[in-house]
Parts: C-alpha cells; structure tokens; sequence
C-alpha cells in the first residue's frame, strides 16, 4: 500500500525524493480518514516551505486539514489537476494526487523521516 | 401503555420551480399608487452612466403564483409547530404567537431608530425593562442588548475582556477553551486577536481543575466556559475555576448556550462569572425562523460595565436618553441599538412566564432530558455518567459495531416525523448524540421519540441497511454534499442556448 | 403556565422513572453555595391580554404615524401584505437552519432564490445567504480583503454610514486591521478621489466606499475602482438604500458588496432585526464568510438544496475560521425575498423610479448642501435658524423632519439630511419645503 521508494511524515504526508527535486503529498490513510476531498489549497509557487511548516491545506465536506511540509526547499509546482479533480486525491493520493514539488535545500532531513515499513508500524500504533 | 409508531406521510409532490423558472414577462404581484408629484427622468437626474438597464433573470410573477411558491416551499419544512427538534444546546421550545403579535404593535414596528428620543420612549422602556430582568436572571451588574446573535454576542464579551485588561495594562495573549466547546468560541477568540489554546476535559466530562492551575499563567486572558457544558454536565468546579482565574488576573467568560438548565435555579453571576452572553433565539423562546435573527445580549460584572458597547441607557429625569459619553467603551458592535423587534419577543416571554414559569420551564426541561436519558441507557451508550441537566449525550459506539453511526441514525429518525439531534458533537465524544428535548414536549411527544431510537437501535442491530439508506419517507433523499463543494453552484443561471 | 404541556401525572411518572421524588433532587448535584435561595426577583406571569396592554402601551409612547423624513440607513416603505402572510407561516418562523436538507428544502430553496436575485441585483457572482446587517457586513468584507490580498490597511469614506465606520473600528481595534478615513468634495458631497488615491498603500487591502452615500449622493464607483486596483487594493462597495439598486447602475467594478436590505419589507422596528448581504466576484468565492446554500442532486437523483463550501465556517474551521458568524438572518431575508417576488424586475424600477421623483420635487424647493447626483436622500442647508428648530416647526405639523447632521458631521450642524420615499405624501413634501424656506 504505502510505496517503498517514498519517505512519511507522523502528520501523514509522504515525499518521493527524485535527484533535487521531492514530490509530496497525503497518504491513502489520510484521505481515507478526511473523507471525499472537495477542496485543494496550497501556497504559491516560488514560496519557501520549511519541513514542518503549513504549505496548504485540504478540505472535505466536513473537515480542514492544514498539510505540513516534509522538507524544506522552494515550491517549484503544485498540481493544477486537483483544482478540477480534488477527488484525485480519494483515488490516487501517492500518484496522480500529488500536491506539489518542492527544490530540496537540505537534503539530509529525509533521514527524520519513516521509511514505508515505519509508517505502517506507526499507523498500527496509532489505531 | 403502548402506542404504535407513527411514521410521518410523504410531503405532497408538487414539483414546484424556482421563481425564475415560473416568471414570465408581463405578470405583475404589484401595484404602487399614481405619483403626485412629477415624474423625474432618471438619466437627467443621475447621469445616464449611473442608471442601470433591466434587472436581468429577476422574475416577474402574480401574486397568487408568489403566495402559492412560497406556500408549497414552506410545505416541505419542519418546525417548532409541527414536532420535537431534540437538538443539544439549541433549546428549540415552543415560540409563543403572542410575541409576534407584540412585536409588529405599530409603535413599535414603524419606530425609526433616529427618532428623536421624547419620541420613542416606550422603546427606551422596553430595552430598560428587558435589560434590567436579564440582569436579575444572570445575577450580573449590567447588560447590553446590541448584540445580533450569539457569536456576535460571544465576540463582544471576549473584547470587553480585552478592554478591560488593557485598561489594567496589559491585554494578554491567550484565551482557554475546553475542548468540548462550540466552533464559535474559538473562531471569536481568533477574531477579537488571541490565540486559542484548548483545555482537555477530563474523564467526568469537566474541566480538571489541577490542570487548569497548571495552564493559567500571566499570559492567560480569560476561559471560556459554557455550564453546563456541551455534555449536559454541570461544572461543580465552577467556583474554584472561578476564584484560580481571577487570583491570576484572568476573567471567566461564559457562554450562555446552556442557559435553560440554570434560569432561576441558579446564576451565573454568583458562581463568579465576569462576563457572558444569552442566546434569546434559546432560552427566551424567541423564533429560529430558519436560521435568524436572533439576538445576543452579553451580560457584565460591575468592573466591566465601563467598557460596553456604547450608547448606554440612563434616566434623565422621568425619561430615558441615550448617553454617548463613554469613554472607555469598546465602541459600537453594530448599527442602532440591537435586534429590537426580537427583544420585544424576549420580554413579552418573560412577562408571560413571570419568576415562577421560567423556574419551572427549567424544572420541565431538566426533567424531559433525564427522562430520555433513562429510557434510552439500555440501548444506547452513553459515554459519560455525571448528572446530566438539560441535555444528554449518547454515542453509536454499539451500533458502530454494525456499521451504523450517528448521522444513519440521525437519518433514520425522519422517517419517524422527528429532527434529528445534534449529530457529532460535541467532539470529544465519537459518533455523538446530543439530545436537548426542551419542556416544550409532553411526556406523549418524549415517549414517541423514545421508542422511535429504540426501534432505529433494532433496525441497527437487525437491519441495517435500512438504516444505512435513510431516509426512506422525505421529499427529498441525502443531498450528494460533496459534488455541491466540488463544483458550488451558488445561483440560478437561465438555460443557456 | 400555558406554555409548559406537561401534567403534574405525567411529571410523577416521570420522576419515578428517573428514580427521584422531586425535581429539584435533578439538581442536587449542584454545589450548595450556586444555589439561587430566592425566587427571581421578576413579576407573576401575566395573561396573554396583559402582555399585548403592556406592548401597545409602549406603543403608544413611541410617535406614529406621522409623516417621517428620516433615511439614514433606516427607509419607509410600503410592505406587501404577502411578506407577512409568508413568514408568519409556522413552517418558516418556527423553523431551524437547515442543517437536515431532507426536511428543510423550503428554506433552502427560498435561500437560493435570495442568493440568485442578490447576484442579479448588484452584477456579482455569488452572494451569500445574509449576514447581521450591513453596519456588521462591512468589517466582514474588510476582513475578507485582508485575508485575500494579505494586507492589513482599510481605506474607509468618510462618507460611509458614520454608525458603520464606528462598527469597523470596533472590529479593527485588535489588530487585525488598520484603518484610516477618506475626505469628501466640499461641493460634490462625494469622497475626494485625489485624497484617496493619495493614501493608499502597497499595504491597503481594501477601499470601503458607500453608494448611495450617507449624504444620498451617488459616487463614481468606476474611477473609485480604478485608484483602489492601481494600487493593489480591492474595492468594497456598500449599500444601504437597497431601493436604489432598482434604478442605479450595479456596482460591477466592486470586488466585494455589503450592504443592508432593511428596506425591503423589514419594519424599521427601532434599528432592528435587519438583513445585510455580502456578495463577491466568482474568484473570491472560498472567502466569502456566512452560509451559502448550494444546488445539487439528492440520491434519488432529483434537484435538491444543501448548506454548502461549509470548511469556510466555525463549526469545523473553529479558530481559523473565516469568521465566527453562525447566525444568517434567514426570517429576515425571507421578507426581502417576497419582497423582491411581489416588486419583480419592473416593479423595483418603478417604486426605485417613484422614490426619484418625491425626493427631487422637494429638493427642488430646498438650499441644498452638495451638487452631486442623489437618490431618495439628499442635504439641506438650514438658513436662519438651527435643524433642530426647523424639526421642532415640523413636529408641531406633524410631521417628523430628517436627521439634523451636526451629531455626526460637526462641519454640517447647520445641515439635515432628509429622504422621501414613495410614502412621502406631496402635502408632507409641500410643508416641509414650506417650513424651510420661511427665513
């Protein structure tokens, strides 16, 4: 389910790290727990996230839920197709549902982050 | 004694439109007198840039097509008149018709607000009358009635607060909020410019005084209470809260949601509450008509009277005049002087009830909940054991298990010809129900809603799909929510083509 | 007491139910110190004739049913008959927001026509299902312009209804904003524009502008627009004559509009309950704060209403919500809506139209203040002798003058601003201008 080659946060968000550049975004768990998305927000292209920091936010008909980025670095895109589509992210959250790519300034902080086996672990914790 | 139970009857069907899809150029609901004076071409006078063309899409409709929309739309409404709204901290009672017919008295309704003042002062009496018999029922020193409804009211109490702890030198940063709290008291807090940090009820469903000693520090400007709380629960701290908030300089806010526990039983000024709003539209019987007006008079302590909403009522003599000249006033909160028409529903309530029909309106609502709260403990669960007052809160922890939860089960009940109660919240309580039956029901009324959650708890058990697929018996089924977030169609727009 | 259905058997059955002999052993619980010893120190309850004397007694203490010549953000207007047979139907007075979209449809359709005409009135996109009034819908607005261009400074018109401004900076006072007041023309009577443009910043967020304003006049909300987007800041537009939008150009160049709907068919019941609107371009929507009712399709596949883009609001945002409103007027706007049902698309325009001509016969017989084009309200000058003597000359005729200005304009205490509705009757108007013109 949660794909080996990506990185999580406790806050459920995941970052798939490619050369420089980390694709984020919220894992199944999340979206399954927020229900269908109705809304995507994310702050603007060029802004500067700090790992941990609020970039955006995800509604539901019922729920608001800030995303916190999983690495520091500069927004280089976020992705357009959810403005139409945000059920994207019910359907495919570590693939098409991706919520933005971000310029990795400190690579080394991937290694604060779960691995897809600590993940699982942590969500059998958690429930 | 058994009764059998009584499923509401579909709505009639008449697939009415909207206004717009039933107008049609030429029919007219009007008729204005002939002018007596000439008439004035709009663009000689306003300047053919500022006169508009046509009001496009506005519709154009016979008056019986409009009484006979506007009836067939109120056919597919529940209310007060026809059943029970069991809903938790909403104390939908009985909204008395007398008050209406009090408010539209020609006086009162054609008042304009800049009249001068030897000219309206059996309003000036009125708005005196109401805030003298609120201040007798908080047990507070002072009240203004300016307020519009309950968050509005709730904003004004927390910059009261802030008024009054700046003029002390200092405005602190934080506001303390259980929990348990309603979604306004937070977002009011954010509004009025502090930061909100939340206070965790303990397992009784209170507020853990210890860890309330712990939090409170010098930078805590006040906590915002409501007692009882969201779970029907008496705060028996309330005292020690009290007096540990204000050793620190800190102030109690209370939010008056609850009142219809407390009306003459027990005040709120004499547990040591500063400041606190009521909620007329609640307590004071006064109509939700649909989700407004209301009205939110907050109630102060002698040491806050100062900084009210300015202007404040005073005797000049034999009269009442406003009195502008108060310097230390947090301003105006709005235009005029507050919601006057509902006010004079407030007080003709309170007339009509009189000391003793308010204390035993409490009596009777504290009665109806705990009544309902008995009879339902065998089939549903109910989280928290203290006392309950005014209003219970159960969970679907057991129907959970057949995959059943609160708003199936909200939904279920109209099929049974009852609103639903407050579902899902308070918060700290998964899958809630919140249940306020208010004394407006008879025992007649209660038992029907009774057995009506007892069947849904079988029909759970036995077969939930039909819960799950609820309801079955309305007008319409379960709105799809989510495509109206997705793609929000806010207006009609006429066929295009 | 007549209101309460219970018997005393049924209390007792019910009371044994719960395992006590009393009610008040309901509340033993309570800390002894909490308890009230006393009863409340309120008279017996009255009967319902008793009730109704003491009202009409009130009544009778306030003057009616004299010609009146006060606007001012409060308007005479004939009420349709209809508006009350519609809302004093249980249906709708009695019942709550609907929340339960299965069983509320009547409101909720009924919001959607008022959202819809709402649009169609003032050219915006999207307009929500009402907020307090307009005095309160102006800091929202501001707040919302804040929050959109993440400025902090409001430029208000000293022209704006003096009782709003004093709103807004009740609202601003804890830093949320930062608000400063714009001049108007000496002659025109409408905000000087040079003197806004020269106060706007890269930190304005929003220009708050009222059309019609206090003074009746109207304003030139295109050059207004232009100066405010210049500079970055958005254009707030406020109204609070809503008979005016029948017949004046709707304000397109706005971002945002808030305004006051008090005259259509809301009693002026001594300042309230009113009805104010917010509404907005399409791109601001996610903003916009109060209740919004959105069309959608139920599960059996049929047209139906729900509460809607609900993430906005305090029960789930909580602190981080857009605003803490939780209130929508909604009996309220319900008498707007019949209102602009009965009227309809000609009709506004007419009764907008008749409201032109009363107020321009008497001010054609009037000194007027200010040149600028007005509505149905405008600003005499007294000459000889103080507005207050001019009113008191007219109460003694039974009539009741305009609001002399000096409370609110100490540059105009020699002034009153007077409006004339379709209710102005031509001998009231012959009078008036009969008693100003006697020096």
């Amino acid at each position: 389910m949660y794909p080996a080659n990506c990185w999580y946060t406790q806050e459920h968000e995941w970052v798939r790290v490619e050369g420089e550049t980390g694709t984020v975004g919220i894992t199944f768990h999340a979206q399954k727990e927020l229900g269908d998305i109705v809304y995507v927000e994310m702050v603007k292209v060029g802004a500067q996230a700090e790992m941990g920091q609020r970039i955006g936010e995800v509604q539901s008909v019922k729920a608001v839920s800030d995303i916190y980025s999983p690495v520091s670095g500069e927004l280089l895109e976020i992705n357009e197709a959810l403005t139409e589509a945000p059920e994207l992210l019910n359907q495919d959250p570590h693939g098409a549902g991706w919520l933005a790519r971000i310029r990795m300034s400190v690579p080394q902080e991937i290694g604060q982050l779960m691995t897809a086996a600590d993940y699982q672990a942590y969500l059998g914790e958690e429930t | 004694m058994t009764e059998r139970i009584r499923q509401v009857r579909s709505h009639p069907s008449q697939n009415e439109p909207l206004l717009f899809e039933l107008s049609s150029p030429g029919k007219r609901a009007w008729q204005l007198p002939a002018l007596d004076v000439p008439p004035v071409d709009p663009a000689a006078a306003l300047g053919e840039e500022n006169v508009r063309s046509a009001i496009e899409g506005f519709p154009e409709v016979s008056e019986v097509e409009a009484l006979r929309h506007f009836s067939r739309l109120a056919s597919w409404n529940y209310s007060i008149d026809l059943g029970m709204y069991p809903l938790g901290s909403c104390t939908m009672k009985y909204n008395p018709r007398v008050n209406e017919r009090a408010a539209a008295v020609e006086g009162l309704a054609l008042a304009h607000p800049y009249q001068p003042e030897a000219l309206v002062q059996g309003a000036l009496e009125i708005l005196a009358r109401l805030e003298a018999a609120l201040a007798e029922i908080t047990g507070l020193y002072a009240v203004t009635l300016q307020p519009a409804a309950g968050a509005h009211g709730e904003l004004t109490g927390i910059l009261l607060v802030r008024a009054c702890l700046e003029a002390r030198g200092n405005p602190r940063q934080r506001v303390l909020i259980p929990d348990s709290a309603h979604g306004t008291n937070p977002a009011t807090a954010a509004m009025a410019g502090y930061a909100v940090q939340s206070i965790r009820s303990n397992e009784r469903g209170m507020i853990d005084v210890d860890n309330l000693a712990r939090v409170v520090d010098a930078d805590v400007a006040a906590l915002m209470l409501t007692n009882p709380n969201t779970l029907g629960i008496f705060e028996e701290n309330i005292c020690r809260i009290a007096e540990l908030l204000h050793q620190r300089g800190a102030l109690l806010y209370l939010d008056g949601a609850n009142m219809n526990a407390l009306v003459g039983i027990t005040r709120p000024g004499d547990t040591g509450v500063d400041v606190m709003h009521l909620n007329l539209h609640k307590t004071f019987s006064t109509p939700h008509g649909g989700g407004g007006p209301g009205s939110g008079p907050v109630a102060v302590i002698e040491h806050l009277e100062p900084f009210l909403p300015v202007p404040r009522l005073k005797r000049a003599g034999a009269a009442w005049t406003f009195d502008y000249d108060r310097p230390q006033s947090i301003g105006r909160v709005r235009a005029f002087y507050g919601n006057f028409g509902v006010l004079v529903r407030a007080l003709a309530y309170v007339l009509a009830c009189g000391a003793e029909g308010l204390r035993q309106a409490t009596l009777d609502a504290v009665l109806n909940a705990n009544y309902v709260r008995q009879a339902l403990l065998p089939h549903y669960e109910l989280p928290h054991q203290a006392p309950s007052l005014h209003e219970c809160v159960f969970s679907d922890a057991r129907q959970a298990r057949r995959g059943v939860h609160t708003m199936d089960i909200a939904k279920r009940l109209l099929d049974y010809g009852f609103h639903p109660y407050t579902v899902g919240f308070p918060l700290i309580v998964p899958g809630a129900m919140m249940i306020e039956p208010t004394e407006s029901e008879s025992k007649r009324e209660l038992d029907l809603f009774i057995a009506a959650l007892i069947s849904i708890a079988q029909e759970a058990e036995e077969s939930p799909e039909l819960v799950l697929q609820a309801p079955h018996n309305t007008r319409t089924a379960r709105a799809d929510e989510v495509t109206a977030a997705r793609k929000p169609v806010l207006r009609w727009r006429p066929p295009s083509g | 007491m007549r209101y309460l259905p219970q018997s005393d058997s049924a209390r007792r059955q019910m009371l044994a139910a719960c395992g006590v002999s009393s009610p008040e052993d309901l509340f033993a619980h309570l800390p002894p110190e909490v308890r009230l010893q006393r009863p409340l120190a309120l008279e017996p309850g009255k009967s319902e004739y008793e009730v109704l004397d003491y009202f009409r007694a009130r009544g009778a203490e306030n003057v009616t049913g004299h010609p009146s010549f006060l606007g001012a953000g409060a308007y005479y207007h004939y009420r349709p008959v209809l508006v009350d047979t519609v809302i004093s139907r249980g249906e709708f007075l009695t019942s709550y927001t609907p929340y339960q979209s299965e069983i509320s449809q009547g409101t909720l359709t009924a919001i959607f026509e008022f959202q819809t005409m709402l649009c169609q009135l003032t050219g915006m996109d999207a307009a929500n299902a009402s907020m307090y009034d307009g005095s309160t819908a102006v800091p929202e607005a501001a707040m919302m312009a804040a929050r959109i261009t993440g400025r902090r400074g409001v430029v208000a018109a000293r022209t704006l209804h003096p009782e709003y401004r004093a709103v807004l900076e009740t609202y601003a006072r804890n830093g949320v904003l930062d608000v400063a007041t714009s001049g108007y023309g000496a002659a025109s009577g409408r905000l000087d524009l040079a003197g806004l443009d020269s106060q706007l910043s890269d930190q304005t967020a929003a220009v708050i502008l009222q059309s019609p304003n206090f003074f009746g006049i109207v304003e030139d909300v295109k050059a207004a627009s232009e100066v405010a987007h210049r500079k970055g800041a958005l254009l707030i537009v406020v109204f609070t004559e809503a008979v005016a939008l029948g017949l004046l150009a709707p304000p397109v160049d706005a971002d945002i509009v808030a305004g006051e709907l008090q005259s259509f068919a809301i009693a002026p019941s001594f300042g309230g309950p009113y009805a104010g609107v917010l509404a907005t371009k399409a791109r601001y929507l996610r903003q916009l704060p109060g209740r919004l009712v959105g069309e959608t399709k139920d599960a059996r596949g049929n047209r139906a209403y729900c509460l809607t883009l609900a993430a906005r609001e305090q029960h789930i945002r909580r602190e981080k919500a857009t605003s803490n409103i939780c209130t929508n007027q909604a009996l309220v706007a319900l008498m707007a809506t019949v209102f602009m049902t009965v009227y309809g698309k000609l009709g506004l325009r007419e009764l907008a139209q008749q409201n032109l001509a009363k107020s321009h016969y008497l001010a054609a017989r009037l000194p007027l203040r200010f040149a600028g084009p007005f509505f149905n309200e405008f600003v005499a000058q007294a000459r000889g002798r103080t507005p207050e003597a001019i009113n008191a000359a007219l109460l003694e005729r039974r009539i009741i003058g305009g609001l002399p200005l000096g409370r609110f304009y100490p540059e105009l205490a020699d002034a009153m601003l007077l409006c004339a509705t379709e209710t102005s009757p031509r001998p009231a108007l012959d009078a008036v201008a009969e008693v100003f013109g006697r020096d």
